[in-house]
């Protein structure tokens, strides 16, 4: 077993590319607790801890880029505009798993259940991928999670980091589990309203084999606050019957799976109590607009 | 492979298989034998120590990661006359049953009273999220923390 040290992106990709059975590393929060039980033993580590490139936050033209390699300690204090990704962030683990874990992780694991993918998701987020050979190229985020702990990435590439456009508007990221801290989420929401599209965008996590998006829930809501002029107007109150199909729409896009953490009867019902939640917070937000 | 490193301010090495923890290489490589070895799946926080000044569990960082890094454990905490508040907190409260999980509270204690010398009860349950106590004796561990607080405040 090798473990690669590489101090530069051009370093790192290039090592990638010698070894592409280098399983990448950087805060290790996933990927020490599978070595430590012996599930995992990788020809090679690529230590990506040491490459700056990957630990930068950029914003310009309306674009934000998130580094792979960002801690979620760093978003909490460094992104405080993006309320549901800080939220999200937030959530992941303890105090020592947030100094460690970072985007990229959540990412190039890929398991339904990593905080950070819903709210990447209701950001329609890109992933940015780069090889030596190939160069750079982006993924929406529903065409680089592909299944349970599955993706897109190639054998040689890196996760460079993930890009959305910023938009206007009120949000929020909320799970439920079995406690404040230390949680893999038994069911995870990510609701944004997006102000210049008149459009509300949820994403759902821990309830399908993959991160969803809930687009019939989506158009029907988005619509409704347009009938009824919720979007020009936000002291107009939503009726009671539109929450209450929005929730139902919602908790119909989840596809969950009975395990140790929940049934699958509970998932969908955290879901419509989630969806109902976060849809009032938004519209309590959008009366106090404090994100403009 | 040999894993060079900055532990309490004294250059250390020692040779350790690739992939192992840099737990492991502070016990077994080093001898420093207070960072504890419990859940290996960063569930525990008695493992806790600061790589660079970040307070992480050290069965999460893979020892090659520290190589040319600075790592504070528990030991450093008395300056080898005197406990350090904490830790003295920590006794005159009664916060140790059983002890295992005590340097790990310990070190995050003192990281979070280095961050915020003044904090309330959610920032404090907030802070040692990661930490479990399975004798559970946590409110005496909670006393520990305002009662070093206190006196941390006291003495400057």
């Amino acid at each position: 077993m090798d473990v690669l040290l590489p101090r530069s992106l051009d370093e790192a990709l290039a090592l990638k590319a010698r070894r592409p059975d280098a399983m990448p590393i950087a805060g290790g929060t996933d990927v020490m607790v599978d070595v430590n039980f012996g599930r995992l033993r990788p020809p090679a580590f690529l230590d990506l801890g040491r490459v700056p490139e990957l630990a930068t936050i950029r914003q310009e033209n309306g674009q934000v880029f998130l580094g792979a390699g960002v801690t979620y300690a760093a978003i909490v204090t460094g992104l405080t505009a993006f309320r549901p990704l800080v939220q999200a962030s937030r959530s992941v683990g303890s105090p020592q798993i947030r100094n460690r874990g970072t985007v990229g992780g959540n990412l190039g694991t890929g398991s339904p259940a990593g905080d950070a993918l819903p709210v990447l998701a209701a950001y329609d987020a890109e992933v940015v991928l780069r090889s030596q050979a190939r160069g750079e190229r982006s993924l929406r985020w529903d065409a680089f999670l592909t299944g349970p702990k599955k993706t897109a990435i190639a054998a040689d590439e890196l996760i460079l980091g993930t890009r959305w456009h910023r938009s206007r508007g009120p949000g929020s990221f909320s799970k439920i589990g079995t406690r404040n801290a230390m949680v893999i989420a038994v069911a995870g929401l990510c609701l944004v309203m997006d102000e210049d599209a008149r459009r509300v965008r949820v994403a759902l996590g821990s309830v399908g084999p993959t991160i969803i998006r809930a687009t019939d829930a989506e158009t029907q809501v988005s619509a409704a606050m347009d009938q009824a002029g919720v979007w020009q107007d936000p002291t107009i109150t939503l009726a009671n019957e539109i929450v209450d199909e929005f929730a139902r729409l919602v908790a119909s896009a989840a596809r969950p799976l009975d395990d140790v953490r929940g049934t699958a009867a509970y998932r969908r019902h955290v879901c419509a109590v989630l969806a109902r939640r976060s849809l009032a917070w938004a519209l309590e937000g959008r009366r106090r607009p404090a994100w403009l | 492979m040999v894993v060079r490193t900055q532990v309490n301010g004294e250059r250390r090495e020692a040779e350790v298989w690739p992939g192992s923890s840099l737990l492991t290489y502070l016990r077994d490589g080093l001898g420093l034998y207070g960072s504890k070895n419990a859940c290996e799946q960063g569930e525990c926080g008695s493992c806790s120590v600061w790589l660079d000044g970040a307070l992480v569990c050290s069965c999460l960082v893979l020892a090659a990661q520290a190589h040319d890094r600075e790592v504070r454990t528990v030991e450093a905490l008395n300056d080898g006359q005197r406990l350090h508040a904490v830790q003295q907190a920590f006794i005159d409260a009664g916060a140790v049953q059983c002890g295992f999980c005590t340097p790990g509270f310990v070190v995050s204690v003192a990281d979070l009273l280095g961050r915020d010398p003044n904090p309330g009860p959610v920032t404090i349950k907030e802070a040692l999220s990661g930490n479990l106590c399975r004798c559970t004796g946590y409110q005496k561990i909670l006393d520990a923390v305002n009662l070093a607080a206190s006196r941390l405040k006291a003495a400057t």
